[in-house]
């Protein structure tokens, strides 16, 4: 008889724990909610949702658009690039104004080794373009299987690369984020800083078929900020990765972060270009030529003007 | 004697003929149809609350006595809903009915020189992929088998189907692929949000379609207007996430990660412990979306249901 009173109290404990947590963790989340809201008005200068009604979107009236886009759910992610963008990388955005209203490519140059450097271009088209804008990019197939990921990418606004989802969001005046260079971008090796790589073509014919203006986008700072000295393609072939990047600076205490280089992002003016978007290739690559010349161009001009890597 | 509905006379003269017309959705197309001509059903499954007007012949399509069906009354259009979707019928079954009776359904049609031919297909006929676009458009492969065998009868008819195109251009073939069907009907994704808790992935939440079965009916009484033929995606109201529709549910959530779904299902599946084949898991975690742009402008269709009377149509019926 004895043994059974404690374990009664210790059940009723068990149970109104059990009744009072959902509550506690609702509060939980509920004051988390906040400090993501607070954090947000703070670093944007506004509330969230005042910066959200001016951005052209096309929400369905679950809030959340066609591709998945649900900027609500997405708030703790916005203000983690947000303070990245302000504090941790401290970018210098230049020529913002050129990017025109409604449907636009952004081309920029890409590296870093993971693709904070399209992050930034979102972060800079959201604060500190007037009207703010929403950037669109597209991610690797190989991403959207993977868990978490894909569904991150999906709510932020990310879309899968296949041409048929460009085309669609051009036609829907959605500013689309390409970088032509891909996997051979981003997996850049130290010594090739700053070298472009060899561009695609399909963003050309894209803009060419939907009559998209294309705005070039050098960034600055993204080539630094991990140092890789190798790429392993047969062993990133062999795990199904993009790349396989050798990083010496994760051994180092902290070294998973990035190094906080300063970034620099140079929008350049919108190039217009018409024909047809079948053309033969030749003549679709001397487009493509001039694009990338002329984000090789102002990358010379943005490396001539900095100081100094870190600030 | 032909009975000839008052409201546009000589255009309704003729029978519509159901095939598989005891499922709940043919019951429901039956009903609605019944109204404005005549219907013939076609199952091997008793029709027992049937409207009198109705007139039903429980054969197997496969057998000679669908020509009978075909001589006695004068067909003016085929519905074709008897695929045969059950999950744990054999192979062997599967594909026998599907294919052989659905050619010999064709050949019915080519003899009788029905004028209009109208075949239920689906959006899963292209398959839940990581490649694929956020809206498949109907020229896009149909690779729904690729990685899930049992879909693979579906395609065929609905090559089959699109082959009669040009084999007999003047019937009238339309072939349509409705996204997940909800509704009081026993398919895969209704039985699927019927459960609770509902199962997701762990880290997935794709955006999907779903349509409620009265909106497929639609599509279909739509289908069966003279001057319309091809393909069509038919979808429902706006997409949303999986986790929106089951909270519409107001059910719990329980997410898991995927290899231990899969291993369960397969598992379950093995000792038919569940009717879901655990290749459809990837329903729930990769996108497959039709863009219905062509449905909404050739055919005229557009949702009627909501996204909440779409969804709550699962519980409809249950007791």
């Amino acid at each position: 008889m004895r043994g059974v009173a404690p374990s009664l109290t210790a059940l009723t404990r068990i149970s109104a724990f059990a009744r009072a947590a959902p509550a506690f963790f609702r509060g939980l989340s509920g004051a988390a909610e906040d400090a993501v809201e607070a954090g947000l008005r703070r670093v944007l200068g506004e509330s969230f949702a005042d910066k959200m009604s001016r951005v052209p979107l096309t929400l369905g009236p679950t809030g959340i658009d066609a591709f998945g886009l649900d900027p609500h759910w997405a708030r703790p992610a916005f203000l983690a690039v947000a303070l990245l963008h302000r504090k941790y990388f401290r970018t210098e955005v230049h020529g913002i104004e050129n990017v025109p209203h409604g449907r636009v490519l952004l081309v920029a140059n890409h590296a870093g080794q993971i693709p904070l450097d399209g992050a930034l271009i979102a972060a800079a088209m959201f604060m500190d373009a007037e009207p703010p804008r929403l950037v669109r990019a597209m991610v690797e197939k190989w991403a959207v299987g993977l868990p978490f990921v894909s569904m991150l990418f999906a709510r932020v606004g990310q879309v899968v690369g296949v041409p048929e989802n460009a085309t669609r969001l051009l036609l829907q005046e959605e500013a689309l984020l390409v970088f032509p260079e891909g996997v051979r971008g981003v997996a850049k090796t130290f010594e090739h800083r700053y070298e472009l790589a060899d561009f695609g073509s399909g963003f050309m014919r894209l803009a060419v078929e939907t009559r998209s203006p294309i705005v070039p986008v050098a960034v600055v700072g993204a080539e630094e900020q991990y140092i890789s000295v190798a790429n392993f393609e047969g062993l990133a072939k062999l795990l199904g990765m993009p790349a396989f990047p050798i990083v010496p600076q994760i051994l180092l205490p902290g070294g998973l972060f990035p190094l906080p280089t300063r970034y620099r992002l140079w929008f350049g003016e919108p190039m217009r270009f018409s024909g047809d978007p079948d053309e033969d290739d030749a003549v679709v690559e001397e487009k493509v030529w001039l694009v990338r010349q002329t984000v090789q161009a102002m990358l010379a001009t943005a490396l001539e003007q900095r100081k100094h890597v870190f600030w | 004697m032909t009975p000839v509905s008052a409201s546009d006379g000589a255009a309704r003269a003729g029978a519509v003929l159901i095939t598989g017309i005891c499922g709940r959705l043919g019951k429901q197309l039956a009903r609605a149809l019944h109204r404005q001509g005549p219907v013939v059903g076609v199952d091997r499954r008793p029709f027992p609350d049937k409207p009198k007007d109705i007139l039903h012949s429980q054969v197997d399509i496969r057998r000679k006595k669908l020509k009978d069906v075909f001589r006695a009354s004068d067909v003016r259009a085929v519905v074709h809903l008897g695929v045969l979707h059950d999950p744990r019928a054999s192979a062997a079954d599967h594909h026998s009915w599907n294919v052989a009776g659905f050619a010999k359904l064709l050949e019915y049609v080519t003899q009788f020189r029905v004028p209009k031919l109208v075949l239920l297909s689906s959006a899963n006929v292209y398959g839940p992929q990581p490649s694929n676009p956020q809206f498949l458009t109907e020229d896009a492969p149909l690779l729904g088998g690729q990685n899930f065998s049992d879909i693979r009868d579906l395609i065929e008819l609905d090559m089959l189907a699109q082959s009669f195109f040009w084999k007999l251009p003047e019937t009238e073939t339309v072939i349509l692929r409705p996204v997940h069907i909800l509704g009081t009907v026993h398919n895969a994704p209704s039985n699927f949000l019927r459960k609770d808790p509902i199962v997701s992935i762990l880290g997935f939440d794709p955006m999907m379609q779903v349509m409620h079965q009265a909106d497929v009916v639609r599509a279909i009484e739509l289908a069966l207007r003279p001057g319309v033929r091809g393909v069509f995606n038919v979808a429902g109201p706006e997409p949303a996430s999986l986790s929106q529709i089951i909270k519409i549910l107001g059910r719990q959530k329980i997410s898991i990660p995927y290899g231990v779904t899969r291993a369960v299902v397969s598992r379950m599946w093995s000792w038919r412990l569940t009717s879901f084949p655990p290749p459809e898991i990837d329903h729930i975690r990769y996108v497959c979306m039709v863009d219905d742009r062509r449905a909404r402008q050739t055919l005229g269709f557009a949702a009627r249901m909501s996204l909440e009377q779409t969804v709550l149509a699962v519980d409809e019926g249950r007791w």
